[in-house]
């Protein structure tokens, strides 16, 4: 009696696996698929290899004038020379380590934030957000402990955006929050208001604000107040994210079931408790893509401050342009200021998603 | 002793102060008590300050001779007509580039977002790099780059780069053929009208039909073809009533033809680009919105892939892009007053800066310049309210 032993599986096709395999299913499925595979090719060969021999291969990095860019290529050498004033703007050079000092402790204070077993992160969080803040003031600005006072109008740079777009963020989220219940809110008048203040903000262009801000702010304050131009400008800012922010937040709201709202009355909780403890976090956590879509906004928007003659880190590229020692090397200095606002905002998209899937409970479709 | 435990008598035991009803009445009687004294301190100082800095009120300014000239306008204006004519100038440039910049940001938004959906790997991933470079990059970055980086450092106006004589491209601007129309264009233009007419009638017809019985009818291919052929036809035979005016090099500069001024050029090439990657992502999301099962629903029902893109998908997908799609076009709208840091003449770089700084009166020009992006939005979100109804009603 013989038994039978079927014959083993024959390999797939080499035509199926591996990397020809992948070409096939990907590049080359059809004669269309293909024509738009070698099209896209071609594309990337007509600007990738100039690019590249441009901008590194060619480039210039090391110099002082513009004497040293002869070869043709990119001359970073205008960037590198300029790099402290686009970091720092016109803040006197002898004081810089305040600034880094300043950076240097929110990355420390950060740090525990993304340990597991630290525990007092709530506290940790609060002091980030109301103690900091008046720290790096103090810092920034001097005038107390026999540090040289610098005025606002000196700030500038990437200090200044990096200012700017924080106290922006810190601002426009609790206020948004607020808007937002207000929004939701079964008192008439609050929920009217709510939606003046939103559909004002939002249906405005920032630099109708910004306008507004250093023009009729100072008409409408008592004679005499002196009110900063760079407190002006993250009033405005602030007040206009906030509106985006509390469209953002509703939607987190309106998503929580109805169920939700309604364990939270029947264990007798307060509006304020209930909010705070049951809808907020699991409404907040719905729309953290969002959220830091508002803030990347806020950050990119932070740009249009230069029309209103602050310095940040844009308008010291604008400025530095403008010097008759460096004429004609406006594309190397606008690149470098997109790839550092491109590092910040593709960062921030990142850090949403990873926190999205971290947070991530299963209840999110 | 049954009336202790009636729901009256246990309310009437609760303090005043601890009621939902009174506790909300009295915030909010507060909250408008606290605004009027706020907005009572505001315009006791605004008008304070204005009468201590001499400047008066009221729109009477609108009537005076402005005194300046506008680089591009679309309506004759020169030094000796009144602000108010400068807001108007102003008002047209913003619509021009906020219409330039939609129509090409819509095409090449949605060329990206079915690009970023091909299965070919390639496209795909160069459609996504496209996304995620020109979204994270300011906006007015992308604007001072095109102009001060691209399209001033062009040739002058002797060197421009052209195309067969007819098209120059150089520092002052793009020149282009300019069509003029001879008598009888009114004809053209006439058919046109009729052709897009008849065009919308077939399609709901079409629509209908295939709604009652079923049966196809290439509404599309035939309104096309009337769209094109109709006016065609009727220039034709009309004898061409039209003629090209071509610029032409005289002295420094180019005379004659449509010319396109770098600031103009710099801030569409900015928007289309910048907007399309948001329009980009709104398609996306749009045809990802449509289930899978829905595609094989319809291959079950026997509907080729060409009919169930037109019939299943696109219908469903339009309801979720449609609204995202409308946002961004406010968005591009509201993002063209950053034509103020090249020095387009658009509203506020004409009305809410130059007249501003000339009249000084604040508080009505910044209102006026307001109340045009407020009014604009509002009619937009009005639009896209009534979509959204229209479209529910359907759903089920």
């Amino acid at each position: 009696m013989t038994t039978h032993t079927p014959h083993p599986d024959l390999p797939p096709p080499s035509t199926s696996v591996g990397v020809i395999g992948w070409l096939r299913a990907n590049l080359f499925s059809s004669w269309a698929n293909s024509l738009l595979t070698l099209a896209a090719a071609y594309l990337l060969y007509l600007t990738i290899p100039p690019l590249i021999d441009w901008s590194l291969i060619k480039a210039d990095w090391v110099g002082e004038t513009r004497d040293a860019c002869d070869s043709g290529g990119a001359c970073w050498v205008f960037v590198s020379v300029r790099l402290n004033q686009f970091m720092y703007g016109l803040y006197p050079e002898s004081e810089y380590w305040r600034i880094n000092l300043a950076a240097v402790l929110l990355v420390l204070l950060m740090i525990p934030l993304f340990i597991k077993r630290f525990r007092a992160k709530l506290w940790l969080g609060l002091f980030i957000l109301f103690g900091y803040p008046v720290i790096a003031f103090y810092l920034f600005s001097g005038g107390v402990f026999g540090l040289e006072y610098v005025e606002t109008s000196r700030w500038g740079g990437l200090t200044l955006t990096l200012v700017l777009s924080s106290v922006g963020m810190a601002a426009s989220l609790p206020l948004g929050i607020l808007l937002a219940l207000g929004r939701r809110s079964t008192m008439p008048i609050v929920k009217a208001l709510s939606v003046v203040f939103i559909e004002f903000w939002r249906g405005v262009p920032l630099i109708t604000v910004l306008f507004m801000s250093s023009v009729m702010l100072p008409l409408f304050l008592p004679e005499g107040t002196h009110f900063d131009k760079l407190l002006r400008a993250m009033i405005g800012i602030a007040l206009f994210q906030s509106a985006y922010m509390a469209e953002v937040v509703r939607g987190g709201l309106q998503a929580i079931p109805k169920g939700q709202y309604e364990a939270a009355q029947a264990l007798g909780l307060s509006y304020w408790k209930s909010m705070s403890l049951i809808i907020l976090p699991q409404a907040l956590k719905l729309v953290i893509p969002g959220i830091v879509n508002t803030f990347i906004a806020l950050f990119k928007d932070t740009t249009l401050v230069l029309i209103i003659g602050l310095f940040d880190m844009l308008a010291m590229i604008q400025a530095a342009l403008a010097d008759p020692n460096w004429l004609g090397y406006a594309i190397e200095g606008l690149l470098f200021a997109a790839f550092v606002y491109w590092i910040f905002c593709f960062g921030m998209s990142r850090y949403s998603l990873a926190l999205e899937r971290k947070l991530n409970t299963g209840h999110a479709r | 002793m049954a009336a202790e435990h009636t729901p009256q008598s246990s309310t009437s035991k609760v303090p005043l102060w601890r009621l939902p009803a009174f506790r909300a009445i009295l915030f909010q009687v507060l909250l408008v008590l606290g605004i009027l004294a706020f907005g009572n301190f505001l315009l006791s100082n605004t008008l304070q300050n204005m009468e201590q800095r001499g400047i008066t009120t009221g729109f009477g300014f609108l009537d005076n001779a402005a005194g300046f000239g506008i680089l591009q306008s679309l309506i004759p204006f020169d030094e000796t007509d009144s602000y108010g004519r400068t807001f108007i100038v102003g008002l047209l440039n913003t619509l021009l580039v906020a219409a330039l910049g939609i129509l090409f940001a819509t095409f090449l938004g949605f060329f990206i977002g079915v690009a970023r959906l091909s299965k070919n790997w390639l496209v795909a991933r160069l459609a996504t790099v496209y996304i995620e470079t020109f979204r994270n990059i300011p906006l007015l970055l992308q604007i001072m780059f095109w102009y001060f980086a691209v399209l001033r450092p062009l040739p002058r106006p002797r060197q421009s780069l052209s195309v067969g004589d007819s098209i120059f491209l150089n520092n002052r601007g793009l020149f282009i053929p300019r069509p003029v129309a001879e008598d009888g264009f009114g004809l053209v233009l006439a058919a046109l009208l009729l052709a897009v007419i008849g065009s919308i009638l077939l399609v709901r017809w079409a629509h209908r039909r295939q709604e009652a019985t079923g049966q196809q009818f290439p509404g599309g291919l035939v309104s096309l073809a009337a769209i094109i052929g109709l006016p065609l036809a009727t220039y034709w035979l009309s004898g061409s009533p039209l003629h090209w005016d071509y610029p032409v090099l005289g002295g420094f500069n180019f005379s004659g033809g449509l010319e396109v001024i770098p600031e103009l050029a710099a801030l569409v090439l900015a928007l289309s680009i910048y907007t399309a990657a948001f329009i980009a992502e709104a398609v996306r999301s749009g045809i990802q919105a449509v289930s899978h099962g829905q595609t094989e629903a319809a291959y079950a029902l026997g509907l080729r892939p060409r009919l169930t893109l037109k019939l299943v998908i696109i219908p469903q997908a339009m309801r979720v892009i449609i609204p995202q799609l409308t946002s961004q076009y406010l968005n591009l709208t509201k993002n063209s007053s950053l034509a103020t840091a090249i020095g387009y003449p658009d509203l506020v770089n004409v009305f809410a800066g130059t007249t501003l700084n000339q009249t000084g009166q604040a508080v009505e020009v910044i209102a006026m310049t307001m109340g045009v992006y407020l009014f604009i939005s509002l009619v937009i979100s009005t639009f896209m309210n009534w979509y959204n109804k229209r479209k529910q009603l359907i759903e089920r």
